[in-house]
């Protein structure tokens, strides 16, 4: 009998331990991968080990260990026992890598994705005004929609309410 | 006999662990003393020193910076369930949040700056830096600004309170961004976009307030009479600082005096309302919260804050 037993390149060991973190999903936000949220920021051998880094998206945010324990839970499934998971603060996590996906998983989960993160180059400027966006409810569509807090159940989101259908629901706020 | 879906019942005995309702509860978690899980923030970051700076001076810029958002954030979670609505409610605990994940991150660069100033416990304590410098340090440890300490007062008290300190830390933020340190500009740049939504949740409900009813502009006006004896205290530059300044790592608080206060003028003027005119509070022959010198408030509330982690030195019962 003849065995297809060769050694894995390192290029598939990569791609093997890729698509382990890509199916880590986010504990607050069980609809994102960390991938679709732009937490997972690299994944790469070295000296044939496998590391993971990942950044958190609020430097308070609760759920940064539980995504480091899941990360190495899935990964230690998928055969590397000893992979390493790095925090990296640099650079500080933006709404804008939210990917195309993760922000149709939110808008599927009626929660509204996030526009444009602000540019600060000079200093950052004070709002007294409600901020602006263009934000539609995710239930009927319309966009008389009222803000109703900058801050929501997790430090990322903000909550409005429609004006039209009177749902409320949550948006995640663009940094 | 079969329940309704066709199983066997269960039957419970009571010293079944099912049969306890709080058995569910001490899974997996023997650490309850304390406020944070057993996990270290900068876990794989780098924290090495950037060559020529002194580690003991980045230590203790990094207790300021991180005793102010410690205490300060302790003192709006004292809010919880408190606030006039459930959307302020969760508005202050998230600025509550987001200054403690400030804290931990400046704890643990100070510990891993220099493991001299963390606090000893018994050998087998699994307890981490940054908790055993939240818990175990005396008020006199403390190196935060006595604004961060001042007891909660009304809603407007807490509005002007976050005004003025998310002001004040957000131009030292902006600024901390260009460091030398790797760490201490990650912590900035992410503090930045965290506290430019505290500065703009104060300075509207100012606005609000200034505007609403006579009642609320008088209790606005009194807070800020009563809060503003701290602001210049603020600025005051101590000689850490002024060292951390001069080596390119921290910021010299004097150095952003001019923004912070051209930031309230702004919020100010919108609704007619001028600063106050009350004076400096003073400190003992000199020295104030930098220097560890604090108003009976910080070790009332430190006693609260401490209490439990004291009484387990070890993490556990």
């Amino acid at each position: 009998m003849v065995t297809a037993h060769r050694t894995e390149t390192e290029a598939e060991t990569l791609d093997r331990a890729r698509a382990a973190a890509a199916r880590v999903r986010d504990p607050e936000m069980p609809m994102l991968t960390l991938v679709d949220l732009g937490v997972l920021r690299d994944v790469r051998i070295e000296d044939g080990r496998v590391v993971t880094v990942i950044t958190p998206t609020y430097s308070g945010c609760p759920a940064m260990a539980t995504m480091r324990d899941d990360l190495q839970r899935e990964l230690e499934d998928a055969g590397f026992p000893d992979a390493e998971v790095r925090v990296s603060l640099t650079p500080a996590w933006s709404s804008d890598w939210i990917t195309e996906e993760g922000r149709r998983a939110l808008a599927q989960a009626g929660i509204s994705p996030p526009g444009q993160a602000p540019r600060n180059p000079g200093p950052v400027a004070l709002t007294l005004l409600p901020t602006r966006r263009d934000v539609r409810c995710t239930l009927c569509g319309s966009s008389s929609v009222r803000l109703t807090s900058e801050f929501g159940p997790t430090a990322c989101k903000a909550m409005y309410q429609c004006l039209d259908c009177l749902e409320p629901f949550e948006h995640v706020k663009e940094i | 006999m079969t329940d309704v879906h066709g199983h066997e019942p269960e039957i419970h005995t009571s010293d079944d662990e099912h049969g306890n309702a709080y058995s569910g509860l001490l899974v997996n978690d023997a650490h309850w003393a304390f406020g944070t899980d057993f996990e270290d923030p900068l876990a794989g970051v780098d924290t090495t020193v950037p060559d020529g700076a002194d580690a003991e001076e980045i230590a203790a810029y990094c207790l300021m910076l991180g005793d102010d958002a410690l205490v300060f954030s302790q003192r709006i979670s004292e809010w919880c369930s408190r606030a006039p609505d459930l959307e302020e409610d969760i508005a202050l605990a998230n600025i509550a949040l987001d200054l403690l994940g400030q804290a931990r991150l400046l704890l643990a660069r100070a510990a891993a700056a220099d493991p001299a100033l963390v606090p000893q416990l018994p050998e087998d304590s699994p307890v981490p830096a940054e908790d055993r410098l939240a818990f175990f340090r005396e008020d006199v440890d403390f190196r935060s600004v006595r604004l961060a300490e001042v007891p909660n007062g009304d809603f407007a008290e807490a509005v002007a309170k976050i005004l003025m300190f998310s002001t004040w830390r957000l131009a030292i933020f902006e600024r901390l961004q260009n460091s030398e340190d790797a760490v201490l500009s990650a912590i900035a740049a992410k503090g930045v976009k965290e506290m430019t939504y505290h500065r703009d949740f104060s300075g509207r409900w100012v606005l609000t307030l200034a505007r609403g009813t006579e009642e609320s502009r008088r209790r606005l006006l009194t807070a800020l009479d009563g809060l503003w004896p701290l602001w210049p205290e603020l600025f005051e530059t101590h000689p850490i600082e002024a060292a951390i300044a001069e080596a390119g790592i921290g910021i010299a608080p004097a150095e952003v005096a001019g923004e912070a206060d051209a930031i309230i003028d702004q919020v100010f003027a919108a609704v007619g309302i001028d600063r106050p005119e009350t004076g400096a509070l003073a400190g003992v022959r000199g020295r104030k919260g930098r220097d560890g010198l604090h108003t009976e408030a910080l070790s009332r509330m430190l006693a609260e804050m401490q209490v439990v982690a004291r009484a387990h030195p070890r993490g556990k019962w």
